[in-house]
Parts: C-alpha cells; sequence; structure tokens
C-alpha cells in the first residue's frame, strides 16, 4: 500500500461524493446528500491517510520532510483545507447543497494532483532553500486560506445561479441557501480566508528573511499573494459601501479566487523563486 | 463620510475624500491592477534584452513609465503612499466620529435601544423578581464587563456588555499596514542590500550594493575559510555551508558556518549563503612531451614561477588562471594559461582549458603542453545586508495577525435582561445586540437564557 495509490482513490471518492451531492441537489434526493457527507468523509480521512502516509515514506526515503514541499504534495494538501472548510459549513449551516459546489472543487483538485502528465508524485529530497522549519507553517496556512476562498468561491457563484430569482421556492434555484445566508457565508468564508492568506504571506516573508535576507522581492508568487491580498481587502471594504451587497460581492469573491489559481498556477509560467514549483 | 457641502470649503472636501472608503477600494483595485504589470515585464534586467524583447519605442515608453522598476517607480509609491494616507485620515476620521463610543470609562446603557431587537428570549419564571434580582445581578457582573441595573415598574432590569475593546481591531489593522511600510521606508533608506564572492581562504571587506553596482566597504573583514557543496543520489543540490571568520581590526572576533535558511549576523549586518562555484586554484601539475624524444616529464607548476624544460626544449611560466578562456575566438572555458619560450624563436601564449587535457597537440610544436592533475577551489556567494527596519515591519505582522483576528472573529455585544412581575412569578425577558455578527447574537441570548433559567 502505498501513498499515491490512496491519494488516487481519494481523488474517485471525491468525485462520487461529489456527484451524490448534485444528484441531491438537482433531483432533490436528500438521502444522496447524507450519503455524499459519508463518502466525501471517508474521501477525507483517505486523503489525510495518504498524506500521513507519504510523510512516513519520505523518512524511509531518508528524505525526512512534511509532504508540503511540491507541486503534488500542495495540491493534496489544498484538496484537504476545501474539504476540512466545507465540513465545517456544511455542519454550522446544516446545508448540503454547498457540497454541490465544494466537493467537485476538491475532486478536481486531486484529479489534477493524479492525472497531469505534467505532476510528478515522487518523493523528492528536500532543496536547500526549502530546508526550513517555516516550510509547514507557510504551506500550511496558504493552503487553508485558498481552502476558505474556493469554498467562498463556490458560494459565490450559487449566488449568481439565485440572484434575481431569490423569491422562487421550488426548482434546483429553490434549494439554494437564502440569499441572505449565501451573503454572510461568503463574507465569513472571505474573513477567514483573508486571516490564513494574511498569515500565509507573513511567515513567507519571516522565512524569505531567513533564507535570504529579505522579507520582500517582489517576486512574482509574492507580487500575485499580494494582488490577491488587495483584491479581498477590496471586498471586505467594499461591504462597507452604500449598496455592494449581493451581486457584485459574488463578482468580487470570483474575481478574488481567479488571483488565487493564478498565485497557484498561472506564476509558475513566470520566472521567479518560487519556481520549484513547476519541477514538482 | 457625507458629502461636503460649499461652507466646508476646500480642506474638508479634501479631508472627505480622503477619508471615504470609497477611496480605498479604488486605491486597493488599483494596486491590485497595476502590480499585475511587474510580474509581466522581468524586473530590473539588462537594458539590452529589454530593447531586443521590446523594440526601441515601446522600449523608451515603458522606460518613461518606470516598467523595468515598476514597484519603485514614482507612480506606485504615489498609490502606496495614497493608500497610507487614506487609511490614516479614515482612521482618524472614525475614531473621532466614535470616540463616544470607544472611549467609555462606565458605560450607560439605555432600555430604548434594547426595544425592538430580532433576537429575544420571553420565559417565564415561578420565583418573584426581588429573589431573580439577588441573583441575575452576581451572575452578570462575573459574565460581563461592565453591569447596570435599574428599577422598573413590576421589576428591574439588567445591562451587561462585553468586548468593547474588540471595536478596535480594525484600527490595529490599520496601524499594522502603516507600520509595514513605515518599517520598509526605514529599510531602503537606512539599510543596504550587496552581494560579495569569497573564494576559500580568502578575506574581503567590500561588498558590491545591488541596485547601483557600487562598492560599500563594511567596518569588519570576512573570511571564507571553507565551502561545501553536497548532493542527493538524485544529483540534486542537499547543502551548501560556508565556514565564515568575521575579523574585526584584523583579529578573528566571530566564527560560524552559515547554511541556506540560518544566516550569521554581525553588528546589525546579516550574511546569507547565496550562491557558489568553483576556481582552479593557482597550482597544478603540468606535463611536458617532447616530440622528437616522446619522453614526458612532470613539473609542479605554480602561477609567475619559471620551469625550465629539459632537452633544451626552453622555459614555460604559467601566467594565469583565465575565466572563460577564448582561444582564436572561440569560447574555451576557464583554462589555464601560459607562456612558452623556445630556444630559438619568439615567446608564446599556451592556452589549456581544463575541459579539453589534450588540446596542445593541435598546436603542432616541439613540447606538448598537457595539464595532469590541479586543486579546484571553491568560492562563497554570500548576500550581505542590513535591513534597520525589520523590526518594525515585524511588529506590524503580529499586529496585523492579531487586528485581523480581533477585527474579523469578535465583537463588543449587549445584553439587557428585564425582569417583571407576572403573577406570583416574573415574566424574563431577554434581548441582545453586537456591532458586527449579528447571527452569533440569537445564539448568545439563547445560551444566556437558557443559563438564566437554570440558575438558583
Amino acid at each position: 500500500m502505498t501513498s499515491s495509490l490512496l491519494l488516487s482513490a481519494t481523488t474517485f471518492v471525491y468525485g462520487f461524493a461529489g456527484f451524490l451531492y448534485l444528484v441531491a441537489w438537482v433531483f432533490r434526493k436528500p438521502p444522496a446528500a447524507a450519503l455524499g457527507t459519508w463518502v466525501a468523509v471517508g474521501g477525507w480521512v483517505l486523503n489525510a491517510a495518504g498524506f500521513g502516509l507519504r510523510w512516513a515514506e519520505s523518512y524511509r526515503l531518508g528524505y525526512g520532510h512534511a509532504p508540503l514541499s511540491n507541486l503534488y504534495e500542495s495540491l493534496v494538501f489544498f484538496a484537504w483545507a476545501i474539504m476540512a472548510v466545507y465540513f465545517y459549513i456544511e455542519w454550522r449551516y446544516r446545508n448540503r447543497v454547498i457540497g454541490a459546489f465544494s466537493a467537485p472543487l476538491a475532486f478536481l483538485t486531486m484529479a489534477y494532483a493524479s492525472l497531469s502528465p505534467n505532476i510528478s508524485d515522487r518523493i523528492q529530497p528536500l532543496i536547500p532553500a526549502l530546508k526550513s522549519n517555516w516550510l509547514i507553517a507557510h504551506v500550511v496556512t496558504c493552503f487553508i486560506g485558498y481552502g476558505a476562498f474556493a469554498v467562498a468561491f463556490g458560494v459565490g457563484i450559487m449566488y449568481l445561479l439565485k440572484a434575481g430569482r431569490a423569491e422562487q421556492e421550488a426548482g434546483m434555484v429553490g434549494r439554494l441557501p437564502s440569499v441572505s445566508v449565501m451573503d454572510e457565508l461568503m463574507h465569513r468564508l472571505i474573513m477567514f480566508g483573508f486571516l490564513f492568506l494574511s498569515a500565509g504571506i507573513i511567515t513567507g516573508a519571516v522565512w524569505a528573511n531567513s533564507a535570504w535576507g529579505r522579507y520582500w522581492g517582489w517576486d512574482p508568487k509574492e507580487t500575485w499573494s499580494l494582488i490577491t491580498w488587495f483584491v479581498y481587502a477590496a471586498f471586505l471594504h467594499a461591504r462597507l459601501m452604500r449598496g455592494w451587497r449581493g451581486r457584485r460581492i459574488a463578482y468580487l469573491s470570483i474575481l478574488g479566487f481567479g488571483a488565487v489559481l493564478f498565485t497557484y498556477f498561472g506564476v509558475n509560467l513566470l520566472p521567479g523563486l518560487h519556481s520549484y514549483q513547476s519541477m514538482g | 463620510m457625507a458629502a461636503p457641502t460649499s461652507s466646508d470649503g476646500l480642506a474638508d472636501a479634501i479631508w472627505n475624500l480622503l477619508a471615504s472608503v470609497r477611496l480605498t477600494f479604488v486605491l486597493l483595485l488599483s494596486l491590485a491592477a497595476t502590480s499585475i504589470i511587474g510580474t509581466l515585464i522581468p524586473q530590473n534586467n539588462d537594458p539590452a534584452a529589454y530593447v531586443s524583447a521590446f523594440g526601441e519605442t515601446l522600449f523608451r515608453f515603458f522606460g518613461v513609465l518606470g516598467l523595468f522598476d515598476m514597484y519603485h517607480s514614482w507612480w506606485f509609491q504615489v498609490l502606496m503612499l495614497l493608500l497610507a494616507v487614506n487609511i490614516v485620515v479614515c482612521s482618524i476620521d472614525r475614531i473621532s466620529s466614535q470616540r463616544h463610543v470607544l472611549f467609555v470609562r462606565r458605560p450607560r446603557f439605555k432600555a430604548d435601544r434594547f426595544r425592538n431587537l430580532p433576537d429575544r428570549v420571553v420565559f417565564v419564571d415561578d420565583r418573584p423578581p426581588e429573589t431573580l434580582r439577588a441573583i441575575y445581578e452576581p451572575f452578570l457582573a462575573r459574565k460581563a464587563s461592565a453591569v447596570q441595573v435599574e428599577a422598573v415598574e413590576g421589576g428591574f432590569r439588567v445591562f451587561g456588555e462585553r468586548g468593547r475593546w474588540t471595536r478596535f481591531g480594525v484600527y490595529a489593522v490599520h496601524l499594522s499596514v502603516v507600520l509595514l511600510l513605515v518599517g520598509g521606508l526605514i529599510g531602503s533608506l537606512f539599510g543596504f542590500d550587496a552581494f560579495v564572492t569569497i573564494p576559500e581562504g580568502e578575506t574581503v571587506q567590500q561588498v558590491v550594493l545591488r541596485n547601483t553596482g557600487q562598492r560599500l566597504r563594511l567596518p569588519f573583514a570576512i573570511r571564507c575559510d571553507d565551502f561545501e557543496v553536497s548532493f542527493y543520489e538524485t544529483g540534486a543540490p542537499k547543502e551548501f555551508r560556508s565556514a565564515l571568520t568575521i575579523l574585526a581590526n584584523g583579529t578573528p572576533v566571530l566564527q560560524k558556518d552559515i547554511v541556506v535558511n540560518d544566516p550569521l549576523r554581525y553588528q546589525g549586518v546579516s550574511i546569507f549563503q547565496s550562491s557558489y562555484g568553483t576556481l582552479p586554484s593557482d597550482e597544478a601539475v603540468l606535463s611536458f612531451t617532447s616530440r622528437e624524444t616522446g619522453m614526458v616529464y612532470t613539473r609542479d607548476a605554480k602561477v609567475g614561477q619559471e620551469i625550465v624544460l629539459p632537452e633544451a626544449l626552453g622555459a614555460f611560466t604559467l601566467t594565469e588562471i583565465r575565466h572563460d578562456a577564448q582561444f582564436r575566438g572561440h569560447p574555451v572555458g576557464d583554462a589555464f594559461i601560459g607562456r612558452l619560450v623556445p630556444p630559438n624563436g619568439p615567446a608564446e601564449e599556451i592556452v589549456l582549458p581544463i575541459r579539453f587535457p589534450t588540446f596542445d597537440r593541435m598546436r603542432r610544436g616541439e613540447v606538448i603542453v598537457a595539464v595532469d592533475r590541479f586543486k579546484q577551489r571553491h568560492y562563497t556567494g554570500l548576500q550581505v545586508n542590513q535591513d534597520p527596519g525589520v523590526d518594525v515591519v515585524y511588529a506590524g505582522f503580529i499586529l496585523m495577525i492579531v487586528g485581523c483576528f480581533v477585527t474579523f472573529f469578535t465583537s463588543h455585544r449587549q445584553v439587557c435582561v428585564e425582569a417583571v412581575r407576572r403573577g406570583s412569578g416574573t415574566e424574563v425577558t431577554v434581548t441582545g445586540k453586537a456591532n458586527k455578527n449579528k447571527t452569533g447574537v440569537a445564539r448568545l441570548v439563547g445560551r444566556l437564557s437558557e443559563s438564566l433559567k437554570a440558575l438558583r
């Protein structure tokens, strides 16, 4: 039994959970969503087990480092973080429709990690720049933040589906949570994500200062994380402005997640200090 | 943030503009949008590279806009400065308009403020109001930071509140952003950012500034005693380690091995492992093959020392080790350069590239010179900085995290418990409000009424 096998299985379990959530939402079959929750929890446990096993395997190979050092490993943790945030929301808001917009994101993340020919799942030793206690703090805070932003993105999409038809009680749109609940949910998710994004940028800066002697170097990845931070900071302030509720807020949530994705993937196309990510 | 009237004058209009959240919003998105440019155009490259990438016209145009070092361009700095001013003015404006809420020693509660709140729980207790008052008052005094009790017809009313200080969270976040900018400014005004390469065994006192290329003399010297690089079986680098000694007035004062992520700090200057490379040393073992007899003579050579060759073949001197040498216009890499003076005829320069050991055969001379062995020396590449603004920046970091947490997840909550005689018992009404997280209030009111019911 290897970690790669467990994590490949996780992909399909998340896919199945997402399918169940979608079926429950589209065909109004609440038992499917309840089953979806159990399947998703199973996938999440599998995901964590794969992560833990990979950690142990790296010790057996003599490298011994937390599996947070390349694109594959960060995607695995990202999927786990998305589901962690989602489970909290499902439990707190007693609503499983959001699962139809969250579990598929975790599935796509894992599918990209497992199936993309450009991403190697080999366990590699740490290059000198990554040998730091800040590695875990930096990656974990960033990806918990990204997980919250991913779910906020899902809720943003749901909001736009519902907006303008808020009164509709029946059908797929009717089964979405009320606009006021989604508005608040987006806001809370983004506050949570913003705190962790800030912590992620800060731990990265402290790390950079101990590795390269400067806490900020305008390297493309740093700059893009700051762009993301600016967009979500704008989101948080937009709510203080007259008339900025609902639909425009949902668009900002989607725009912010676009910035997250570019920070994560797009930057690998640009040159910079974080380019080891593409070697994954 | 009200629209200025004509009597307010220009100063007020400017103040109101700078205090507006709309300006914050526009500035944040402008900073986000313009920051993208610098990630698409590589920053601080060679001008020639820009000309070949963009052409002469665009190169001039981008240059005028400062796009090749855009994060230090005047317009980007102006945007940042505007954001800082906006944050400060907005905070002052809000603090002064909220000062009666923010700076209160003994808060006063008014029953009217709790009249029409949506979160309200009503229950009946079979004990009379006098009994409940003796229980509720100390209970709330324990739970809340400020309590006020007043009598009403047929009963009493207790107010309590918690977390008024959390209203300062947002100002802590704003202050943290200002600290980051001030710290960055201190660093750029009073710090430096330089690098130096030191061959093993050598000592330097001057470093090269990254932004200007000028040399800077340090108040101490750095000696590289040793450099080691190790690799994993996969061939990926494992560790770069430099053994450094700091010398003040020629005497060693500090010794430390530095690796990436573990720098040396001395007198506010930090020295980081940044790169490395190899240099041939100035000693080598050379072989001289006589064409006539086929005899091979090996000799130790040192740069600058003349070797007299047997069989009257002449004299050879190793003159230098040339980095990226050229032979007849072709690059041949690192090479030993020597000077051969035959007994009859002019002296000639001999090029002995390290990569091609039999290179000198091609010359078809009377004697063929080759490098048998040579020692390699490493040089270490060090990043040398001083940044007196780091402490301010770190203070900003801590304040930002704490401030964000307080702003997002805590709130100023107030509750009102009203108890009025109803028959032999009491009707109790619990209401509450908060400055944010309104849905949390319903839970607070529910929990409080459950606790009150259970109190004996």
